[in-house]
């Protein structure tokens, strides 16, 4: 059980050989255990849990499984979900139980998923590390001396230390591949507008995407098959027809053209990282891809472009968070003026509050234009570049990550080198384009290295062809943390 | 120093759509507090804005009927600031770019007539309600109007007095309400308010003053008192060798006067920036042609066309105040063998109106009906009753309380004109001798004395005396 995919444990449901709810019990074990040391859940509810599970077996019974069907899910703590805490990873909302679902939540409960619980985060998705959770940090089941990455770090740490067969995430900067490229998982950021955003606690809207982690590029598309599709309560959502994202996972790659960018290898990048991508673009080229060097001359301003527009839209998104209707309040206070800051004072972390400050001055009158408006014209530079680079090749392969997981504590003191860990990501949120990341081998201590596989617009199926046949001739995703088969 | 007032106005027209702009909960008014703030309303975690298109196809109907350009591609910003009937922390507004751009009104203000150019006019949430007097010692949340649909109307600061602001308040009101129907106009329930900006200068001069804009007038007797008061401080203020401070100001109608809320320098920045969640509203040419062959007759084309029968416009503008009111009176003038367009209208505006007023009914409920307003003008015309409103009105209100047709009623009420040299002839003697102090002032070269006399005798025949042989006799006997 340890082991299955979602693709397995489906066959084993469907044969009966095993059912939900020994399913979810065993999960849901390891999660109450191992998960607790790795502090990769912010909530757990058993109950819950095992009555999705039932409700699971009963779907089975009648013969109305969906390839979900059953299939435990870890939920990053961003999505509401009706009559569960929903905290986003904060003191702010640490009281809130969300009244309605999230629309990624409805898809998977739709589909008969399990929720096996919350898990851990930064605080509402700030941060690199899953150092910024009120709940303390996740610990990299690799080595828990490190973290696992983040946003998503609760999720990707459960899927490598197979707490759960699947989860979703949130990725506004790289929170999903990041994480996964740490941890040694699967993950994928859909094309912005693919799956919902309703009822996903918003960080940075015009970049926040959610999307599957999973131990397979198979498994993603079975997730990613649930969780996309089109919600008109998202004003955002792309009304396209469904798509079946396992529909190329089999075809060939012979002829593919692999795009290099030759700003991705330039300095930053770790030597063990470096020669991890390096042999993996040789396993591409024995797999018939060809490569092409490309350039993103804009990309290097991706970090700076970032860190103006996702805390300026924080600042605004955060606001709701006043002490009013819901969530924190603090105990104690003299006026409204006074009950609003140190409910914001006291109900924030470190990292939330000095996003919140540079978003508002971003957008104060007389910086506004000089700050917010540049940054949106250099957004749309960065974009036109993986325009450019799309007509020379149909997928750019990279590092996800320039350096393997760090130790805890170790970046926290310098927020530009933590805001550094997603220098390879964040171009393609500015973009709006899908990525991946699949473990593709490991540095000299052992930690795992994420490939990160970036598509062009709505190229989800093609980026999971490449990603499946390529762990179709390799063993990579298949390695298990040391201790977590004890 | 003469001084000139110059006004320009920014109404919020509640918008009449079923539910709210950016949820699907309900906009009825009156509703216990909160039973109609949904998720998205209240601004729980995750929730997402999704526009509403009756609120779009509203403003684009306002846009039409003002003559204005309809901004094909226009942006949803969020107007950031924290208070506690504010769920989200920030409005969801139109700044840069407002779907409605320029656009003209015309107004009239006693007999004269002007127009009054619009500078944008844009869609946006309204804010819930704070209750401070119902809870000691705290403050109540309604959020029930929260997210209501708004349009905000700016004019140019075209207006130059109290009265011409609130003629332009009230073309706007008849213009929203009762022309095109995008908003219910109840002013007591909010749904149509005004913030006036106003400044002074000299007169003549071509540079504007410092302007105070006071905020959230709900009546048009508060805009015009708060406006003649306004423009009153600011002249004193002047006037004493001081100046003038840019400033939010409101209006207490108890003391009737305009009190400081915030000056400029604790104006807050409302940092406002195009809102993530809402991509820009595009306006189809196809659309706007649909909503264009949808839109209700202009009130204006029937006043041109009332006006075009010789009828003074702003008797004219009096027909046409409603919907209601133009619908009666075109019907009433395509009645054939109308003579004296005018006459007709003089009864409408006169004694009909004064009494709907006295029964508190609009037109369309009036019961006495267009043809026995055209009987009453026909009896007149035939000179069997005189004109005067002692006369018209009481066939008015005896037609009104169902005592019998025009004809039956002037009979009852023996209203039937005095044509009768001599009995005329002898009210006047009377009325001479007993007025000599009238009749001094007249040969003293007073015209207005003579009016006075007729209008003695006027009186003396309740009105029954045909006033042009009262005219005659009179100038005879006084030798005029």
């Amino acid at each position: 059980m340890l082991n299955f995919t979602i693709r397995q444990l489906g066959v084993e449901l469907a044969a009966k050989r095993v059912s939900s709810v020994e399913v979810a019990r065993y999960f849901f074990q390891r999660a109450a255990t191992l998960g607790k040391t790795l502090n990769a859940f912010i909530t757990l509810d058993e109950e819950k849990t095992l009555a999705q599970a039932r409700a699971a077996d009963a779907l089975i019974a009648n013969g109305k499984a969906t390839p979900l069907t059953g299939v435990p899910i870890a939920h990053k703590d961003i999505f509401c979900a009706k009559g569960w805490r929903t905290t986003c990873g904060s003191k702010m909302l640490s009281n809130f139980t969300s009244p309605y679902d999230a629309h990624v939540i409805e898809r998977c409960n739709a589909a008969g998923a399990v929720m096996l619980g919350k898990t851990n985060m930064d605080e509402f998705a700030m941060g690199s590390s899953n150092e910024t959770s009120f709940y303390g940090p996740v610990r990299n089941p690799w080595n828990i001396e490190t973290v696992p990455g983040g946003s998503s770090g609760g999720s990707a740490a459960a899927i490598a230390a197979r707490l759960a067969p699947a989860a979703t995430g949130t990725d506004t900067g790289g929170s999903i591949r990041q994480p996964a490229a740490l941890s040694g998982v699967c993950g994928l950021k859909p094309t912005y507008g693919v799956c919902s955003r309703y009822g996903m606690i918003a960080f940075a809207s015009s970049l926040d995407q959610a999307g599957p982690f999973a131990k397979t590029a198979e498994d993603l598309a079975l997730l990613l098959n649930a969780m996309a599709g089109f919600d008109a309560r998202d004003s955002t959502s792309l009304e396209r027809a469904p798509e079946d994202y396992t529909r190329d996972l089999a075809q060939s790659i012979k002829g593919l053209r692999i795009g290099l960018p030759k700003e991705f290898f330039a300095e930053g990048i770790a030597p063990d990282v470096a020669r991890a991508i390096e042999q993996t673009i040789v396993e591409f080229k024995k797999l018939g891809a060809a490569v092409v060097e490309v350039s993103l001359p804009n990309m290097k301003l991706s970090v700076p472009v970032y860190y103006v527009l996702a805390p300026a839209e924080a600042s605004s998104n955060l606001a709701r968070y006043d002490g009013v209707r819901y969530g924190y309040r603090a105990p104690a206070y003299v006026d409204l003026i006074d009950m609003y800051k140190k409910t914001r004072a006291q109900g924030f972390g470190a990292e939330v509050k000095r996003r919140i400050l540079i978003g508002t001055y971003m957008l104060s009158h007389g910086y506004y234009d000089a700050y917010y408006l540049k940054a949106q014209k250099l957004r749309r530079l960065i974009a036109d570049d993986f325009v450019t680079v799309f007509k020379q090749c149909d997928v750019i392969l990279g590092p996800t990550a320039p350096t393997t997981a760090f130790k805890i504590g170790e970046k926290t003191a310098d927020p530009v080198q933590m805001y550094l860990s997603d220098i390879y990501t964040i171009a393609v949120n500015l973009a709006g384009l899908p990525g991946i990341s699949i473990p593709c081998g490991f540095d000299g201590k052992g930690l795992p290295v994420g490939l990160q596989i970036i598509g062009n617009y709505f190229g989800e199926a093609k980026m999971l062809n490449i990603a499946h046949q390529y762990q179709q001739v390799t063993d990579w995703h298949t390695r298990m943390p040391p201790e977590t088969a004890a | 120093m003469k001084w000139e007032i110059v006004i320009g106005l920014e109404t919020h027209a509640q918008l009449s759509t079923v539910s709210k702009i950016f949820s699907g909960a309900s906009t009825a008014f009156g509703a216990a507090p909160n039973t109609q703030a949904s998720a998205v309303d209240i601004a729980l975690p995750g929730v997402l804005p999704v526009l509403n298109k009756g609120a779009v196809e509203r403003a684009i109907r306002f846009g039409l009927a003002v003559n204005a350009r309809i901004n094909r591609r226009s942006v949803f910003a969020r107007k950031n600031y924290f208070y506690p009937d504010l769920p989200k922390g920030y409005q969801i507004s139109q700044y840069e770019l407002p779907i409605i751009s320029g656009g003209k009104l015309d107004i009239v203000v006693g007999e004269q007539q002007k127009t009054v150019r619009l500078t944008r006019a844009h869609l946006e949430e309204d804010a819930g309600k704070s209750l401070h007097e119902d809870f000691h010692g705290m403050s109540g949340i309604d959020l029930n109007r929260a997210g209501t649909p708004l349009l905000e109307i700016v004019s140019e600061p075209d207006m130059c007095s109290a009265e011409e602001a609130v003629a332009y308040a009230k073309a706007l009101h008849r213009k929203v309400v009762e022309e095109i129907e995008i908003c219910d106009g109840n002013m007591e329930e909010g749904s149509f308010r005004c913030d006036a900006n106003v400044s002074v200068r000299p007169h003549g001069s071509n540079k504007l003053g410092m302007r105070c804009e006071i905020k959230n007038l709900n009546s048009f007797r508060f805009l015009e008192q708060a406006i003649k008061f306004e423009a009153w401080r600011q002249i004193e203020i002047l006037e004493d060798g001081g100046t003038i401070i840019q400033e939010t100001r409101l209006y207490d109608p108890d003391k009737n006067e305009t009190r400081s809320m915030r000056s400029k320098e604790d104006a807050m920045d409302y940092r406002y920036f195009p809102d993530p969640d809402l991509p820009p509203l595009q306006v189809s040419e196809q659309w706007i042609e649909e909503i264009r062959a949808k839109m209700p007759s202009a009130l204006d084309v029937a006043k041109e066309k009332i006006i075009s029968l010789g009828i003074p416009f702003y008797k004219a503008d009096l027909l046409t105040t409603t919907r209601a009111n133009t619908n009666f009176s075109t019907q009433i003038f395509s009645i054939p063998n109308i003579s004296n367009p005018e006459a007709v209208a003089n009864l409408i505006i006169g004694p009909l109106n004064a009494k709907l007023n006295e029964e508190k009914l609009t037109i369309d409920k009036s019961k006495v009906s267009l043809y026995q307003i055209v009987d009453i003008y026909r009896r007149i015309e035939d000179k069997t009753i005189s004109a005067s409103t002692s006369v018209t009105g009481t066939v008015i209100s005896a037609v009104w309380n169902g005592e019998g047709d025009v004809d039956e009623v002037i009979e009852k009420y023996g209203l039937k004109q005095i044509s009768d040299i001599g009995t005329i002839e002898k009210i006047v003697d009377q009325v001479i001798a007993a007025n000599p102090k009238s009749i001094a002032e007249f040969k003293a070269g007073k015209e207005k004395a003579f009016n006075a006399l007729v209008g003695q005798v006027m009186k003396a025949t309740q009105g029954k005396a045909n006033p042009e042989q009262v005219n005659k006799l009179l100038r005879k006997k006084l030798g005029g």
